[in-house]
C-alpha cells in the first residue's frame, strides 16, 4: 500500500544548495534554538521532567489495549462517539462519511499531523470537500500547494515577501506589504468568514486523557479555539499513541510540551474539551482512533520509543542535518530526526530505507527529547533493518552493490588480526599512485564521495603496531 | 598501573602519532603500556552502516584482546562510545548471555585517554608544553554519548604556553559521522563548511579534539582549502613537551 519514497541522499544535495531556504532556516531554527534553551535551563527539574515524560509514554504504550478502551469508555459517557480506523484509507473514510452526513462541503481544520499522514485532505476532496486550514503557516503551505517541511512551523522554508506574493495571489488581496501584522491581517478576514460559517471542525489530539475523556490542542494562533468551538461538529482524528492516563499527567506534558516546542512556557491557547454539553459549542462530537502501523511499531522493542513522540519538533531545530536541507529532502510526512526514525516504521523500512541514514547520529537530537526518545539508537536499530532487509529481499544489483560487497569484505578481513596486517601492508603499497605531497585528493568508486571535498592523508610508512613490535623488541 | 591500549584501527592504520603520543604521555605518568595485538576493528563503521552481523566476530575478537586488561584505554572517543553504548545492544540483539556479561565487564574497565586521566587518574596537568594558538572542538560521541565533559580542556588548561581560544558553536556536529560522510557528502560537507568558519574565525592554528575520525574530515577540509590550519589529536599536545616539543 505504501509507496516508495525518494532516497534522502538523491534529494538532498540539491535542497542544500538552495541558498533562501538555507538563509531561512539557520535564521529561524538558530533563533529556536537559543530561545529552547533559555526557557528550559530556568527549569531546576527538567531531566526530572524528561524521565517523568518517558515513564508515563512508557506506561501507556505497555497498556495501550487497556488504556484504550478507558478512553473509549470516558469519551462514550460524556456523550461523543468512537470510531476505530486500521488504516489510513478506513480513517479518512470515517471522517468523509461523517462529513457528507451532514451535508458540508467545507470543513475547517485545527493543524493536524495525523490528518497529513493520512492525507485526509486529498480523500475529502476526492469527495467534494474543501477542508480548509486555519493554521497560519498550513494555510499558506495549501495555498502554495505546497507539503509541509516543518512538524510544527510548516512553512519555515518560506520568508515573508514569497508568503505576500502568495496572498496577492490566492488571497485577492492585492495591497499587501510583507510586514507580519499585515499578512496575518489578510488571513485573518478569510480565516474569520469560514469560521463563522463553515459546520464541520476537524483537529488532531495533543494529548487525550483515558480517565475523563478529555481531548486536549495546544496552539499559539486561536485558530483552533474557533475551531474546536463554532461549528455544529467536531470531529478528532488522533493516533492511538497520542493517549495519557490522567487528567494529572499534565502536570508533566504542559510544561515540556510549550518548551521544547515554541519555546514558551506556556502556549498561548490551552484548549481541553470532554464531550458534548448542550448549548455550548459542537452539540456532536466524533473521536477517530488511528493505528495505521502502530501497532507493528509497538512489536519492535527497539523502535517503539518512537511512540514516545509528542510532535514538539525539538530534534528538527537542532538537527544540523535538518537545519541544511530543508523538511522537503526526507520526503516525508514527518521530517527531520523523528521523522527518519518513524516514517521507516509506519511505511516499512523498503519503502524508506534511507531516511535512517539522513544524520549524522551526533546525538543533538535525543539530549532535548522531552520524552527522552534515544533518537541515535532507533537510526543505528533501523539501519540494521535496512540492511538485513537488503540481505534477505535486495535486488542483484542491491547485493552487489560496492558499499554491500566492501563492508562484507572488509568485516572478514577485521575479523582477524593476520588479515588485518596484510590489509594494512597493502594498503599501504596500493596508495601510490593516488598519492601527491602526502595526501590523496582524488579515491576511486564508492570513496570518491570523500575526496569530492576533502584531502586525505596518506598512510603512514609504518603503523603504530610496527613501530611498536620495534621498540620492544630493542627493548 | 599497567594500561592496556585500544588502538582503533584507523589510529594504528592511519594516524599512529596520536597512539605513540598516548604511550608517551602514559609512560611519562608511570604508567606500563601494554599492546595486545590480537585486536584489530571495534565494528563502529559496520555497526553504523546497519551491517550488525558483521560486527559480531569483531565484538568477539574485541573481548578476546582485553580479557585479561586490567584497565583499557583509547584515544578514541567514537570508538570507546561504540563499545559502551552498542556492544550492550549487539550482545542482546545477536549474541548470548554470556557475551552480554563479558561486555559488561569490558566496559567497567574502558576509558577514553583524557576522561581517564582526569576523571579517573584525577590528573589534569601532564607536563606538556605547546606555544600555539589552538581551538577544541568537542566532539559528539564524546560529550553526547560518553559525556567526558570538559576533561580535555581541563588538560589543554593545563599546557604550559598554549593560547587556548574557545570555538563558536563548538557543540555543533563537524558532519563526518562515518560513512554519512560518504553517502551523503553534500549535506557532511555544508555541515563542515560551518565548522570550519568557526575554527577560522579564531584564528588559531591548530584545531584539536579527543577524536581522530572527526579530525580527519575537518583537517580533510582545511586542507583542501589550502587554510594552513591543521588538526592534531589531543594527545600529541599533551605529549609535547619542552624537552621534545611537538613539532606540527
Amino acid at each position: 500500500m505504501s509507496v516508495k519514497l525518494p532516497m534522502f541522499e538523491k534529494t538532498a544535495p540539491e535542497n542544500v544548495q538552495n541558498s533562501q531556504l538555507r538563509r531561512n532556516l539557520g535564521k529561524v531554527t538558530g533563533a529556536i534554538r537559543v530561545k529552547r534553551a533559555r526557557v528550559v535551563d530556568e527549569m531546576p527539574d527538567w531531566e526530572a521532567l524528561r524521565d517523568a515524560g518517558y515513564a508515563l509514554k512508557t506506561k501507556v504504550l505497555r497498556n495501550l489495549d487497556t488504556y484504550l478502551l478507558e478512553l473509549e469508555t470516558s469519551v462514550t459517557r460524556v456523550g461523543g462517539k468512537v470510531h476505530w480506523a486500521q488504516s489510513a484509507q478506513e480513517a479518512n473514510q470515517i471522517v468523509t462519511d461523517l462529513v457528507k452526513s451532514h451535508g458540508a462541503t467545507e470543513v475547517i481544520k485545527v493543524k493536524s499531523m495525523t490528518t497529513e499522514e493520512t492525507r485526509l485532505n486529498d480523500a475529502l476532496a476526492a469527495s467534494g470537500i474543501k477542508a480548509i486550514e486555519t493554521d497560519l503557516a498550513e494555510l499558506i503551505i495549501k495555498l502554495a500547494n505546497e507539503e509541509s517541511s516543518h512538524i510544527l512551523v510548516p512553512a519555515i522554508h518560506k520568508n515573508r515577501s514569497e508568503i505576500r506574493e502568495l496572498f496577492i495571489r490566492t488571497l485577492g488581496e492585492p495591497d499587501l506589504t510583507d510586514e507580519p501584522a499585515n499578512l496575518a491581517g489578510a488571513a485573518r478576514r478569510y480565516l474569520r468568514k469560514k469560521f463563522l460559517t463553515v459546520p464541520v471542525g476537524i483537529s488532531g489530539a495533543n494529548f487525550a486523557v483515558a480517565e475523563t475523556g478529555t481531548i486536549a490542542v495546544v496552539e499559539s494562533e486561536g485558530n483552533g479555539r474557533m475551531c474546536t468551538t463554532l461549528p455544529k461538529v467536531l470531529i478528532t482524528m488522533m493516533g492511538i499513541e497520542k493517549i495519557i492516563p490522567t487528567w494529572q499527567d499534565f502536570e508533566v506534558f504542559m510544561q515540556t510540551l510549550p518548551r521544547s516546542s515554541t519555546a514558551e512556557r506556556m502556549n498561548p491557547y490551552n484548549s481541553f474539551w470532554t464531550g458534548v454539553h448542550e448549548g455550548d459549542g459542537p452539540q456532536e462530537f466524533h473521536l477517530v482512533l488511528v493505528d495505521n502501523g502502530r501497532t507493528e511499531v509497538l512489536k519492535d522493542e527497539i523502535g517503539r520509543q518512537t511512540l514516545n513522540c509528542i510532535r514538539c519538533s525539538a530534534c528538527l531545530n537542532v538537527c544540523p542535518v535538518y537545519e541544511r536541507t530543508g523538511g522537503h529532502a526526507y520526503h516525508s510526512v514527518y521530517p527531520g530526526p523523528i521523522g527518519a526514525i518513524l516514517t521507516p516504521q509506519l511505511i516499512g523500512i523498503e519503502n524508506a530505507s534511507s531516511l535512517p541514514y539522513a544524520s549524522s547520529l551526533c546525538g543533538a537530537c535525543y539530549e532535548v527529547c522531552p520524552v527522552k526518545i534515544n533518537i541515535p539508537e532507533v537510526l543505528v536499530h533501523l539501519r540494521g533493518r535496512a540492511i538485513k532487509y537488503k540481505k534477505d529481499h535486495g535486488t542483484l544489483k542491491d547485493k552487489l552493490s560496492p558499499e554491500h560487497l566492501g563492508m562484507q569484505a572488509v568485516a572478514k578481513v577485521f575479523a582477524n588480526q593476520s588479515r588485518y596486517e596484510s590489509a594494512q601492508k597493502l594498503a599501504r603499497m596500493g596508495q601510490g599512485v593516488l598519492a601527491k605531497e602526502g595526501y590523496i585528493s582524488s579515491l576511486p568508486g564508492y570513496l570518491s564521495g570523500w575526496t569530492a571535498m576533502r584531502d586525505l592523508k596518506t598512510l603512514p610508512q609504518e603503523s603504530f603496531r610496527d613501530w611498536w613490535r620495534k621498540r620492544e623488541g630493542q627493548k | 598501573m599497567k594500561v592496556s591500549l585500544f588502538l582503533s584501527c584507523y589510529h594504528d592504520t592511519l594516524f599512529p602519532e596520536a597512539l605513540k603520543s598516548t604511550v608517551k604521555v602514559l609512560e611519562r605518568l608511570g604508567h606500563t603500556i601494554d599492546v595486545p595485538m590480537q585486536q584489530t576493528c571495534c565494528g563502529q563503521m559496520h555497526f553504523n552502516t546497519g551491517y550488525q552481523t558483521e560486527c559480531m566476530p569483531l565484538l568477539d575478537n574485541m573481548l578476546a584482546a582485553f580479557k585479561e586488561a586490567e584497565v583499557v584505554v583509547s584515544p578514541s572517543a567514537s570508538c570507546v562510545g561504540m563499545m559502551r553504548e552498542y556492544y550492550p545492544y549487539l550482545a542482546e540483539q545477536h549474541g548470548t548471555h554470556a557475551q552480554a556479561e563479558a561486555v559488561a565487564a569490558l566496559n567497567a574497565k574502558t576509558f577514553e585517554l583524557s576522561d581517564f586521566l582526569v576523571n579517573k587518574l584525577g590528573v589534569e596537568d601532564v607536563g606538556a608544553y605547546y606555544p600555539h594558538r589552538v581551538t577544541f572542538h568537542p566532539t559528539c560521541h564524546s560529550t553526547r554519548m560518553l559525556k567526558i565533559g570538559d576533561a580535555p580542556l581541563k588538560l589543554l588548561r593545563n599546557v604550559k604556553g598554549i593560547d587556548l581560544v574557545e570555538l563558536g558553536a563548538k557543540e555543533e556536529c563537524c558532519g563526518f559521522g562515518g560513512t554519512f560522510s560518504l553517502k551523503n557528502a553534500d549535506t557532511s560537507m555544508a555541515m563542515l563548511s560551518s565548522k570550519i568558519k568557526n575554527i577560522m574565525n579564531t584564528g588559531a592554528e591548530i584545531c584539536t579534539a579527543a577524536d581522530t575520525s572527526c579530525l580527519m574530515h575537518i583537517g580533510g577540509g582545511l586542507h583542501r582549502l589550502r587554510t594552513g590550519i591543521k588538526t592534531l589529536h589531543l594527545a600529541e599536545i599533551l605529549a609535547s613537551t619542552e624537552e621534545h616539543a611537538h613539532v606540527s
